[in-house]
């Protein structure tokens, strides 16, 4: 009997998605901050669909954002911490500019 | 119990060598807590890893200690269990014969020859950076990953919105809230039922859930579920929830097709034949839906069984699955499996097979030892005397009810048939490398693809992050011709069967960061 339980509601965890805030409690993850945002997609694929979470236990990756500038982070297995910045991913592996190639390359296979 | 997450301050390190343990326990969820209270009960010095902060696996899954957020076990069926399995645990972390390595992946494991020694390379399970440990060595290994749950298409089924039904409750148990309003689940198996509940209980509302098989399976098989008395109560628990919230429970009905644009909005569902069409005019549509869970049975998780080599076999669910003699010894010596990886039965069974498979491996090592400073030669691992007298009569006819119970419960929540037949040109199958069912489709017919591996080479289904994690059986079932109305019941014909052992085979085991490659030794 260690810590002292703290009442979730009095101490919320405060962190940014594009700059926007998130918000949820202590331990809960960033996928459930983003979803206590009213988010349910934040991440584009290739084909420029939205996702968001789906497995819900580190297995799928649809739930992808970059978390302080490391990309390709499973929102669904990190816990939410104060002033975390939260970018959406792009395309399938979650990185910008290997998808504006991967977009460029699909649009010459397809000429 | 203490309210923190155990840490582990004092992992002792030879300078520049991996720690070396007795036994190394991957997983802690009921099989892997279990394998370790045991094994360390026994005499062993254990190493437990786990992809998560804190110990309890996807079923135990729960609030975070780290943050003091109170856990009531509101949410969890055998909580008591838990809390007794987490006792003995916390026990062995005090008095250090417990090493727990939460948030960490092992991304490869391989038995060295050369020393008689399995070596598991750690990586952070998320965030970058390396393990504060890259490697460690143990003289046994108890493989208990647990699985997720398996999938099937369905037209709509990438919309923001629409979850993998075990994915809902994962989310519930660990934050406490929803990640929607009004749910349908469906799905085939009794797993569908506490989700729902889980659901009601955080304040949500379930519109349906939804049965694909008709229940009549059960009725010749009533005798085994006899033999499991908690699931008969487990179960009428759940009846009297449906019943306070009102929840339609829709056997042989399937989602035809998901709705919405940027997210899920309603479903179409229909009810279906035993031979899988979908009998006409009983199609409606659910609207005023933000969530919907899927599942149909799991699906084991066996990246570390397969990278050491162990024998497999197709499960009456079919799912691929390691074999285990009755002390939960795999092919490979030294090496055992408790679980789901061993045949897809459920918690309590799970944490049977981790205290057994535990005991075995630490009995086994601590003897060989014991032997070897005696001057004698000794064979480790290969299901000794030793071991087996150490499986009590009871344990074996524990083992014995719960397997007769999971195979009546896999016979009668069949993988449906006709689903195959619902999907159309534009559904996607693949959802990381958005494939759609047209191109699996041409592949399978115009290009002759009829494995996997044929069918990932053809269209890049199964290449993406999750790595067939998530398509991968049914792009076995696609390319087997399965799936289809009238189709045989059987969930896996055994030309997919082998594309099923074929997607299991990945190198590196978890996602890791490159600096984690930079350490590894021979």
């Amino acid at each position: 009997m260690s810590s002292q339980p703290r009442d979730p509601a009095q101490s919320e965890i405060h962190a940014t998605f594009e700059g926007d805030p998130i918000r949820c409690a202590p331990g809960a993850s960033v996928a459930a901050a983003l979803i206590a945002t009213g988010k349910r997609g934040w991440r584009e694929t290739r084909s420029g669909a939205s996702r968001g979470l789906f497995c819900g236990i580190g297995v799928c990756f649809d739930c992808l954002v970059e978390i302080d500038g490391e990309s390709g982070q499973r929102s669904c297995m990190v816990p939410l911490k104060e002033g975390m910045d939260v970018r959406g991913a792009t395309g399938p592996g979650g990185d910008a500019e290997a998808t504006g190639s991967a977009t460029e390359l699909d649009a010459e296979g397809g000429a | 119990m203490s309210t923190q997450a155990p840490t582990n301050a004092h992992v002792s390190r030879p300078t520049g060598r991996a720690p070396k343990f007795d036994v190394a326990v991957v997983g802690a969820g009921p099989a892997g807590l279990a394998a370790a209270a045991a094994a360390a009960d026994n005499g062993a010095r254990v190493a437990v890893i786990d992809s998560a902060e804190q110990p309890g696996g996807q079923y135990w899954r729960h609030r975070s200690e780290a943050a003091g957020a109170p856990e009531a076990g509101e949410f969890h069926h055998g909580w008591k269990q838990y809390l007794g399995l987490r006792a003995r645990f916390d026990a062995g972390l005090a008095d250090g014969r417990i090493t727990f390595f939460p948030s960490t992946s092992v991304w490869m494991a391989r038995a060295l020859s050369h020393s008689d020694v399995f070596a598991l390379e750690l990586a952070p399970a998320h965030g970058g950076g390396q393990s504060r440990v890259p490697s460690i060595r143990a003289a046994s290994l108890v493989l208990a990953t647990g699985g997720y749950d398996r999938q099937l298409p369905v037209p709509g089924w990438q919309l923001p919105g629409v979850m993998a039904a075990g994915g809902i409750q994962a989310f519930v148990k660990q934050n406490g809230m929803l990640p929607g309003s009004r749910f349908v689940i469906a799905g085939t198996g009794p797993f569908l039922l506490p989700v729902a509940a889980n659901i009601t209980q955080a304040g949500g509302a379930v519109a349906a859930v939804l049965e694909s098989a008709s229940l009549a399976g059960w009725l010749p098989r009533a005798h085994r579920a006899a033999g499991v008395p908690a699931k008969a109560i487990e179960g009428a628990g759940y009846v009297a929830t449906f019943l306070k919230h009102q929840i339609p429970y829709r056997v042989r009905t399937v989602i035809t097709e998901i709705l919405g644009t940027d997210c899920v909005t309603g479903v179409r569902t229909a009810r279906v034949r035993s031979t899988g069409e979908a009998i006409p005019g009983s199609e409606r549509e659910l609207t005023g839906i933000d969530g919907v869970g899927l599942g149909w049975g799991f699906t084991p998780q066996l990246e570390l069984p397969i990278q050491l080599g162990v024998e497999t076999r197709v499960d009456v669910d079919g799912s691929l699955v390691g074999i285990v003699d009755e002390t939960g010894l795999s092919s490979v010596p030294g090496l055992y499996l408790a679980g789901e990886i061993t045949g897809v039965g459920g918690a309590p069974l799970s944490v049977l097979e981790g205290e057994i498979a535990g005991r075995s491996a630490a009995v086994e090592t601590l003897g060989t030892r014991r032997a070897k400073a005696a001057g004698h030669t000794a064979t480790p691992g290969h299901g000794s005397s030793t071991a087996l007298d150490a499986v009590t009569g009871a344990e074996r006819r524990a083992l014995a009810r719960h397997r007769g119970f999971a195979e009546a419960m896999h016979l009668a929540h069949p993988v449906p048939a006709g689903w195959a037949d619902r999907l159309t040109p534009e559904t996607t199958v693949c959802r990381c490398e958005e494939v759609s069912y047209g191109e699996l489709d041409h592949a399978h017919g115009e290009l002759a693809a009829e494995d996997l591996r044929t069918e990932k080479g053809l269209t890049r289904a199964g290449m993406g992050w999750c790595q067939g994690r998530v398509c991968g059986f049914a792009v076995s079932c696609l390319s087997a011709g399965a799936g289809r109305v009238g189709a045989d019941a059987v969930p896996v014909p055994a030309a997919a069967a082998q594309s099923l052992a074929q997607s299991a085979k990945r190198p590196v085991a978890q996602p890791l960061p490159l600096s984690a490659l930079r350490d590894l030794e021979d």
